[in-house]
């Protein structure tokens, strides 16, 4: 068994100054004390990687920063799915006897650290070098072309996927922390700037500053536990041109053999926070996973469905797309709003009843998967 | 190994795909063995650049000096008439199932494949 025993997020936006190393300290200092521990307690060390400050032994790098030494301690690298699948590998750690108390953390000044640019050129090398990158696509045309197909089979226009991102603003709306602050309206998303067509500006989600991390354990050390109750990856290719077809996609497998490995069903899912790097992004993976009919997901954010007050309450922090995106950190943030959703710790944005949640991770162009349920256990 | 050819990859105008004899797959990027089987040394052959468009993605918004000079281009994924998917640029006009054949133009310092559609 294991828990996530304590969550640390900073505001995601602009941190001048701040390092990744400072950023990734800030939030693991948070969750650290958040666990109720001492450094001194924490026995291994999983982290991402920044694309700031690439480093060949960066969990190494960070544990003599923030001045631990672990039992355990590595990397991870998994794109956007870095998060969850560090949450997994953590989960098997405590239970497999490795360690007592894992740190996992992520975090980047990719906002302030770097130029957009160098940013979206470093993000568009997850092509393939040799038949895809030299033709100039960005991450936002791979994930246009996808979208592009999905519209196509699935009869969704860009006014749906701009709902998604509509719904994430409104969330932002309420977190402090989250980059942006303004309302925004379908006309707003269909007039912004093209980015990779069917995508646009408000279609993507932003570069940021920020960290995030949290604590497993092996025991629970506060009143309320979130427990791991099962958790599953798929990885079916790395370049959108070697993807399967729509409907083989790894999202449907992770969820599959996760639902096995915790033996629930999305029926019982009262807490949802997936992957939402794009508007399309969401609106396949939600559909993926059956928390929607295929091309239903637009009409279920339209009703409310996906609402703080819905049925299926979704990243009511804001998600990637409004709290924003720091690289391995920004889906971490869903992870961490998920713990303060189930511990009844999420003030203005509490939820009724966050008892058993679903996150799901993509990286990659829909390439790696992992999907993972959390129980709240008193 | 079965002869290599030259494709536009390596500085030449064509596409090129390797086929495995002893499974019949078809792979795009070029490997010493086939990644269906294990088999290893592919057959290279050379495509006839006819196909059909699967995906489409008008990039208006560039990362580099190079191909912002180009903006804005259309990356489009081909299912060729061999079988294999391969991407491309193409056409802005050219919509999903629409019947193509490549040529090649010049885009950012080099020749890279671009399907029209067929009249």
């Amino acid at each position: 068994m294991s828990f996530i025993t304590g969550v640390g997020l900073t505001a995601y936006g602009r941190h001048e100054g701040s390092s990744s190393l400072d950023l990734m300290s800030k939030a693991a200092e948070l969750s650290v004390a958040d666990a109720g521990l001492k450094r001194a307690d924490i026995d291994g060390i999983l982290c991402g990687y920044s694309t700031v400050a690439p480093h060949i032994m960066f969990a190494a790098v960070f544990a003599e920063h923030f001045g631990i030494r672990p039992a355990y301690a590595h990397a991870v690298q998994v794109g956007g799915a870095t998060g969850l699948a560090m949450t997994m590998l953590a989960h098997h750690l405590v239970e497999a006897g490795v360690a007592k108390h894992v740190l996992v953390v992520g975090g980047e000044n990719r906002l302030t650290g770097q130029s957009r640019d160098a940013s979206i050129l470093a993000l568009a090398q997850v092509g393939h070098p040799d038949y895809e990158v030299p033709l100039g696509p960005t991450i936002p045309a791979y994930y246009g072309l996808v979208a592009s197909r999905y519209m196509h089979d699935y009869g969704v226009t860009q006014e749906d996927l701009a709902e998604f991102a509509v719904l994430m603003r409104a969330h932002a709306l309420t977190h402090p922390g989250a980059q942006f602050h303004e309302a925004i309206t379908v006309a707003d998303v269909m007039a912004s700037k093209p980015v990779a067509m069917p995508l646009k500006l408000l279609d993507c989600c932003p570069v940021s500053d920020g960290g995030a991390a949290f604590v497993v354990s092996r025991e629970r050390t506060g009143e309320t536990g979130v427990r791991v109750l099962g958790c599953a990856q798929a990885h079916t290719h790395q370049h959108v041109t070697a993807a399967p077809g729509l409907s083989e996609l790894g999202a449907e497998i992770a969820i599959a053999r996760a639902k096995e490995s915790a033996g629930v069903a999305i029926s019982d899912v009262r807490y949802a926070a997936v992957y939402d790097s794009f508007t399309i992004t969401l609106a396949m993976l939600l559909e993926d996973l059956g928390l929607a009919g295929r091309g239903e997901a637009a009409a279920r954010v339209r009703s409310g469905h996906f609402s703080r007050d819905g049925a299926m309450p979704l990243n009511t922090h804001g998600g990637l797309l409004s709290y924003g995106h720091c690289g391995v950190g920004g889906a971490m943030a869903h992870l961490v709003e998920t713990h303060l959703q189930m511990t009844g710790r999420a003030d203005s944005r509490q939820v009724k009843d966050a008892s058993i949640a679903l996150l799901h991770g993509d990286g990659g162009v829909l390439s790696s998967h992992v999907s993972m349920f959390l129980e709240r256990t008193r | 190994m079965s002869p290599r050819i030259d494709d536009w990859t390596t500085g030449a105008e064509a596409i090129v795909y390797q086929s495995c004899a002893p499974c019949g797959r078809l792979q795009y990027f070029r490997r010493s063995f086939c990644a269906a089987c294990g088999a290893p040394d592919p057959v290279e052959k050379r495509a006839s650049g006819q196909g059909t468009v699967y995906a489409t993605s008008l990039v208006c918004r560039a990362a580099t000096p190079e191909t912002r000079a180009h903006v804005p281009y259309n990356i489009v994924l081909v299912d060729t008439s061999e079988d294999f998917r391969m991407m491309a640029h193409g056409d802005h006009e050219l919509a999903i199932g629409d019947r193509v054949t490549a040529r090649f133009v010049p885009f950012a310092g080099r020749m890279v494949p671009y399907f029209e559609k067929v009249k």
